[in-house]
């Protein structure tokens, strides 16, 4: 059974691939783009990888469609004929790919007992988590406890992105008080009335998702990272359908920054907190009396600093990448 | 917000955490070599199960050499900043500078395999940015070039890593290093192997895999090209040295793959296809840029010799290399100050006009053909040296045919700036602000300094270089 879901599974992830490669309508590649994340999520969730599965449908068919619709609806829905032909990168692509498959070969089965990654390491995480860290959810004690150093790093990546985002493309002048900004679709927020009511339902319910998702990360899958996406995902269907100006009004663009950048501080400040109590950086043990106690408000407060982190660049990113006039230079540009 | 409209405190800050770096890495190696090397577990947790940090001679060498270059260079950067960037965007370069900084640090510093893809993410993903900002609107395309390669060559780096972790069942570096040999013959430690070298040289801009560098560097930031040229190559050899020496092993890298012939092939190739590009660009910056690739070249060839003063000597250059091209780069970083552009032809007269700053590119230049008193005197010196001893008389013959070629395009700069008049219709140019000569002549008698005293550079590389064939000093 399991069997006949993988090979459906992937044979779908093919055809879309293929699909994406073929088409020339950027509207639909996006789209099939976010069916490949919510395929390659439900792959996931059949390989049990529930927490990887619910990332990578909440960035992949999530938060990724939505930022490459904005892109397309501010350059152009088509792609352009390309003159030459990359034959060189389909040769690099076919070297790398038989490399590959090349290396298939000598793995061990997938999910056998005896294969390393499921005998060295794994062991202690699965045996002692509870014990060390207390809290069921083994991935989120791999991430924010043992690992909390690469989830750190992580964050930080998301912080660099948002960062950098803001370096190349905020403007010089407040444009976000003109009032005739080009929301991303200027006719879409009056014309699409059904969708506009149903998304007004939908969204708070969305928002308190994204919080279960946030706080329940200890115990189911879930976590900061996810909670972060969905919750700005539902900033930015709101935005989309009523308009950049109107989103202006409830989003205070200097506090999202601001956000952005308390969240990777409180992740770092934990991490000095348990420095000065005299134990290693992000060793929560320290953080209180009780090792487990401390182990759980360190995952929590870190936790949520990935949340306001992941959030708030999702939201500058957004505002960024559709708040841009389209000036008739960039215009001229666009083809090159 | 407030900061935005005051990027000069945002700039002392900065100046504050590089410094601060600086004298932290400085401590860093007087401890490791006065009691060896220093671990630190994150967390708490022990590795293999949490991440480490394990701070060698080597990794303290390549922290040393980051966190000054980087330090001296944000010296120069208000100055430079100011005239090459929008006021609003100021704070937010300091804030790419700092995490592009600490990205570098932390993948030099960590022993976990996946750490340092995290990290290299950070540097890259703000280097990305860093060359966008340059005023020229070809920095864009420079840099998603460089984007699309560098995240090309990111993920082959997290497949190998990926590929690794399947087969040992670990991330951290010395029990990978443990692990592997057991199953050092499997064709996914090939491919894992295979896929780490490639992804990695794509960073460092290995010929044929340097087509991104120089546009990079010719239109980001004048700084951000001081930076990136010191450090940014030099943390991918590192990882190269690494992974191939460390991880894998020398005899495991050395043998699966033709490495040894590859490495010499590419990196002779590199030297003399980089260098006669050189020759032929009118840019100055694309001059160095190309120059850049080549020096990469002889690191490389440093690595296939396979013997400790083979990497002895790639380590020295390391540290050597980060010197000169500070200088040069931080130099042309005046020149675009007073004169806003980097044709040859705008460096017409600028001998007698910008004196300081045209002998500081002189020096600099000097040093990278490698004449004595300077360092790249000292790297050339032990470069032929560990060539020689391996018996390949005709690479140290190629070797000296590179630094040649190294003085045409230095002489091409030397005859416009010296022996050509200004433009009569052209304003007078003044001699570049203080602000800038003063890194800028800093690092220019580092680099006659160190090459008169070696203590620190040879003596260092060569502990490490032991340290990593397991020769214990």
């Amino acid at each position: 059974m399991e069997a006949i879901v993988d090979v459906v599974l992937l044979s779908f992830l093919v055809a879309v691939v293929i699909a994406i490669v073929w088409m020339k309508d950027l509207f639909a590649v996006a789209m099939l783009a976010g069916i490949y994340g919510l395929l390659t999520a439900s792959f996931f969730v059949a390989m049990d990888a529930v927490d990887v599965a619910f990332t990578e449908a909440s960035v992949g068919a999530g938060i990724s469609t939505l930022l490459m619709l904005v892109v397309i609806a501010k350059t152009g829905r088509f792609e352009r004929p390309t003159r030459h032909k990359p034959l060189l990168a389909l040769l690099v692509v076919v070297v790398t790919g038989s490399l590959l498959i090349y290396g298939t070969f000598d793995m061990p089965y997938f999910g056998s007992a005896e294969a390393p990654a499921q005998s060295h390491v794994t062991p202690r995480y699965i045996d002692d988590s509870f014990e060390e860290v207390g809290i069921p959810n083994i991935v989120t004690s791999v991430l924010a406890s043992y690992r909390a150093f690469d989830t750190f790093g992580e964050v930080v990546v998301i912080f660099t992105a948002g960062i950098g985002i803001l370096g190349l493309l905020s403007g010089v002048a407040r444009r976000e008080e003109e009032v005739d900004i080009d929301a991303i679709n200027e006719t879409m927020h009056e014309d699409h009335m059904v969708l506009r009511i149903v998304a007004k339902i939908l969204i708070p319910f969305i928002l308190v998702f994204a919080l279960y998702v946030q706080f329940h990360g200890d115990y189911g899958p879930g976590g900061g990272f996810q909670a972060g996406v969905i919750f700005a995902a539902a900033i930015i269907l709101y935005s989309m359908l009523f308009g950049l100006d109107t989103a202006r009004q409830v989003i205070n663009q200097a506090w999202v920054r601001m956000i952005a950048a308390i969240g990777v501080l409180l992740y770092g400040s934990v991490g000095m907190v348990s420095f000065l109590n005299g134990g290693n950086f992000l060793d929560y043990n320290v953080l209180m009396e009780d090792p487990i106690a401390g182990q759980h408000l360190g995952i929590i407060l870190i936790e949520f600093g990935v949340g306001l982190t992941v959030t708030a660049v999702m939201i500058i990113i957004f505002f960024n990448f559709a708040g841009r006039q389209v000036t008739p230079k960039a215009d001229n540009n666009k083809g090159v | 917000m407030f900061l935005k409209r005051q990027p000069k405190l945002v700039w002392l800050f900065s100046l504050l955490a590089t410094t601060i770096t600086f004298v932290i890495s400085v401590l860093l190696l007087q401890q490791v070599l006065s009691s060896g090397t220093i671990i630190y577990e994150l967390g708490g947790w022990s590795p293999p199960w949490g991440i480490e940090y394990r701070i060698d001679q080597l990794n303290a060498y390549l922290l040393l050499i980051i966190s000054t270059i980087s330090t001296i260079v944000l010296v120069a950067a208000h100055t430079s900043i100011q005239k090459e960037l929008d006021t609003h965007r100021q704070a937010y370069f300091y804030m790419l500078y700092l995490l592009s900084l600490a990205g570098m640090l932390g993948i030099v510093a960590t022993a976990d395999a996946f750490n340092v893809f995290v990290f290299l993410e950070i540097s890259s993903l703000s280097a990305y940015a860093l060359i966008a900002l340059g005023k020229d609107r070809r920095a864009l395309w420079a840099s998603y070039q460089y984007l699309i390669m560098g995240t090309v060559g990111a993920t082959f780096i997290l497949i190998g890593i990926g590929l690794m972790y399947q087969m040992t069942g670990t991330l951290n570096m010395n029990d990978l290093a443990s692990r592997l040999p057991e199953v050092a013959q499997t064709r996914t430690v090939f491919v894992a192997f295979a896929f780490t070298v490639v992804g990695i040289c794509l960073k460092l801009a290995l010929f044929p895999l340097h087509l991104w560098l120089p546009n990079a560097y010719a239109y980001a930031p004048s700084v951000v090209t001081a930076f990136f040229a010191a450090t940014a190559t030099k943390v991918a050899v590192y990882l190269l040295i690494r992974f191939t020496f460390s991880v894998f092993g020398l005899s495991f890298s050395f043998t699966t793959l033709p490495l040894q012939t590859l490495f010499l092939l590419l990196g002779l190739l590199g030297v003399f296809v980089a260098s006669i590009a050189a020759i032929y660009q009118n840019n100055v910056k694309h001059i160095f840029a190309y120059s850049s690739v080549a020096q990469v070249g002889y690191m490389i060839v440093g690595l296939s010799v396979g013997t400790t003063l083979g990497l002895s000597a790639t380590m020295i250059h390391l540290f050597n290399h980060a010197l000169m091209k500070s200088a040069l780069f931080l130099a042309m970083a005046a020149v675009m100050y007073r004169i806003g552009g980097m044709q040859l032809s705008q460096f017409n007269g600028l001998g007698k006009q910008m004196p300081l700053t045209m002998a500081a590119i002189v020096v600099g230049g000097l040093s990278l053909v490698g004449v004595p008193l300077t360092v790249g005197f000292i790297s050339k010196w032990y470069l032929v040296l560990a060539v020689i001893e391996n018996g390949w008389w005709h690479v140290a013959l190629l070797i000296l045919l590179g630094s040649l070629l190294a003085i045409v395009y230095l002489w091409k700069i030397v005859e416009v700036a010296y022996f050509r008049s200004p433009a009569h219709n052209s304003e007078p140019v003044k001699e570049a602000p203080l602000s800038i000569l003063i890194p800028v002549w800093v690092l220019v008698f580092a680099n006659l300094y160190f090459g008169i005293d070696t203590r620190l550079s040879v003596e260092v590389a060569q502990t490490a270089a032991q340290s990593l064939f397991g020769i214990t000093p």
